[in-house]
């Protein structure tokens, strides 16, 4: 048996050329039962994500499951699939060891990423429902949620923030631990901020407030992150509810001075304040750091952790590696020494083919 | 036997956290479950050696400044699994494991387990007091090691070189209420302690009431200072414990056997 891989995703080729090749949820269970019902093709699943779109098959002749898999995508896309650029073909191991990297991140945009894994293992969710699947990938799939696992747990590839969003929502956990107690604010509605105020409002932030120069784009904002909106210049009034700031106005000059910021730290009894300055030019004086309780992070220090966390999960990708390597052998050993059982999908066909008495099944289109 | 025992547990109090660095340094996940139960086995071994010796002395080990050291340890140890486990508060063991062991290796090493000279027979209450106040520094102690890992995670999160283990490592605000709530279950312990031993013995000389007096005061004053920032009492709770050490020590060293669990008889 072999198992065969075909695929596009977005290092191979832009949304424009990915998006007519998509398949919808909705219409998942029927791609997959008109995959399964050519004749080349003895078991499938369909990983298709916003980044990318692959057909796993498991075959007995592989050039005869290239062919059916390049027709299906062009039935169903009316596009013809271009092999090798953009579309990749990839066989036994290397498609064994491509779907690997896949569930483990590795192929990820933001490396390390685990949303993939729940998409994948949704499309394996969908694949058995449509009964798509036998042994060969049943295990295939099933050894790659494991290796998922392993990798994530020993190796470092998911650990640390790699966004300015998530870099913040890390250090106000550092700060604040469980951020559902805490208030932020956004000064100045900016789409940084705006997507920085959103990945703590994801983590659980209890309330947040909007200020801008122009009320009615903060209402606007603020209505759509389901917060209170506030005029720019009551701001300074509500700092002792707060305890995230998120700055990020076009001010020419600090708006935030540690002058301002002595008696609203003094009415905060220690209660730790986290100010992001998302502005340049900065908003907040950097003074405003020196005081106890304060930590002030600009657009260049949450940059640059951002892009640590970036390094250090790339210095992991040779662990991932070796990781997968040992699994992959594993794998393509097992599929080498598997004896094909008289029920399978494919002995059937092979049998049907044999005696002249298989019904011609056409994809579908 | 006894010795061995606590050689033992002082070697999984040291393996713990040293597994917990050397697995944070490779970037691996913190080892929540192999250092927990290193220490537990740790705890074990302590527990083991206390019943051995109570057992062989016919009361609490509390007679001289070995046991009380290792009473101490115990305690701390006890200590933090119930504040560990109840607060959440990960590498808690990885700061308290080392702490503990230092104790215990300060015992075997530089301290004459001995019977004390002019230790003599006493009642229940004694044994009651010294352990109170001894549980008292071991919140104390505890204290100190919150404050301590708040001090280390306040300074990287204010200069911004997170390294590694930072991500591991529980929240300030944790720290520092975790900080407070020992530093009052320390003074309730020691309230009590010496407010036994004034009402049952009073004719304890005036030298030990003033440690115990002094310390007890130091203590209440922490919390009570309400409009310390955490940082402040963090500092304080670290510097404390050493201080209380050091009396303990002292009085260990020129006090009666039994007398050293809070500084007091």
């Amino acid at each position: 048996m072999k198992i065969i891989c075909l695929g596009v995703s977005y290092q191979t080729a832009s949304v424009q050329v990915r998006e007519p090749f998509a398949i919808a949820e909705s219409v998942l269970g029927r791609s997959l039962a008109d995959l399964k019902a050519m004749e080349a093709i003895s078991e499938a699943v369909i990983v298709s994500t916003c980044n990318r779109v692959e057909f796993y098959a498991a075959a007995e002749d592989a050039q005869a499951a290239y062919c059916a898999l390049l027709a299906f995508a062009e039935a169903h896309s009316g596009v013809a699939p271009v092999v090798p650029d953009p579309f990749y073909l990839l066989e036994d191991d290397d498609a064994v060891r491509h779907l690997f990297r896949v569930v483990s991140g590795l192929e990820s945009m933001v490396l390390g990423e685990t949303e993939i894994l729940g998409q994948v293992k949704k499309a394996y969710a969908a694949a058995t429902t449509a009964q798509t699947t036998a042994r060969h990938l049943n295990k295939l799939f099933q050894r790659a949620f494991n290796v998922a696992k392993e990798v994530r747990t020993r190796t470092a590839i998911t650990r640390g923030p790699v966004s300015v969003g998530s870099v913040a929502v890390e250090l106000a956990e550092r700060i604040f631990g469980r951020l559902a107690e805490c208030h932020a604010m956004v000064l100045g509605a900016g789409e940084t901020s705006e997507l920085t105020a959103r990945a703590l409002l994801s983590r659980g932030v209890k309330s947040i407030f909007v200020a801008n120069r122009t009320y009615e784009r903060a209402a606007a904002l603020a209505a759509e992150m389901g917060g209170e909106a506030i005029r720019f210049e009551e701001c300074e009034k509500r700092y002792p509810e707060i305890d995230i700031l998120i700055s990020s106005t076009a001010a020419p000059h600090y708006i935030v001075t540690r002058e301002k910021m002595i008696p609203i730290m003094a009415q905060r009894h220690g209660r730790p304040l986290f100010v992001i300055d998302l502005a340049v030019p900065r908003d907040v004086e950097p003074a405003v750091n020196d005081m106890e309780g304060a930590y002030l992070y600009d657009i260049d220090s949450l940059q640059t952790i951002a892009r640590r966390g970036m390094d250090e999960r790339k210095k992991e990708v040779t662990r991932c590696e070796a990781l997968l390597g040992h699994h992959v052998t594993e794998y393509v050993q097992w599929l080498g020494e598997a004896p094909v059982w008289p029920g399978e999908p494919g002995r059937i066909h092979q049998e049907l083919r044999n005696s002249g008495k298989e019904e011609r099944t056409e994809p579908a289109t | 036997m006894g010795r061995i025992l606590l050689y033992l547990s002082t070697l999984c109090l040291l393996l713990g956290p040293a597994l917990t660095l050397a697995f944070l340094k490779a970037g691996r996940a913190y080892p929540r479950l192999l250092n927990r139960s290193a220490i537990a086995a740790g705890f074990l071994f302590q527990t083991l050696f206390l019943i051995h010796r109570g057992r062989e002395i016919g009361h609490c080990p509390l007679t001289n400044l070995f046991e009380v050291l290792i009473f101490l340890g115990w305690s701390i140890t006890l200590f933090y699994f119930v504040i560990g486990h109840g607060y959440r508060i990960s590498l808690l063991g990885t700061f308290t494991g080392p702490l503990v062991a230092l104790l215990q290796l300060t015992a075997l090493l530089a301290v004459t387990d001995a019977p004390h000279p002019r230790f003599l027979p006493h009642p229940a209450w004694v044994e009651w007091h010294a352990a109170l106040c001894i549980m008292a520094y071991a919140a104390f102690a505890l204290a100190g090691v919150a404050g301590v890992m708040f001090l280390a995670q306040e300074h990287r999160l204010k200069t911004r070189r997170l390294g590694p283990g930072f991500y591991e490592m529980p929240s300030i605000t944790a720290l520092a209420t975790v900080n407070l709530r020992l530093i009052w279950a320390g003074a309730v312990l020691l309230t009590v302690g010496l407010a036994s031993a004034w009402a049952l013995h009073p004719q304890v000389s005036a030298k030990i009431w003033i440690w115990g007096g002094s310390l007890w005061l130091l203590y209440l004053l922490l919390p009570l200072a309400r409009r310390w920032s955490p940082r402040r009492l963090a500092l304080l709770s670290a510097a404390a414990f050493v201080i209380s050490v050091t009396a303990l020590c002292l009085v260990g060293h020129f006090g009666t056997g039994a007398s050293m669990g809070g500084a007091a008889l």
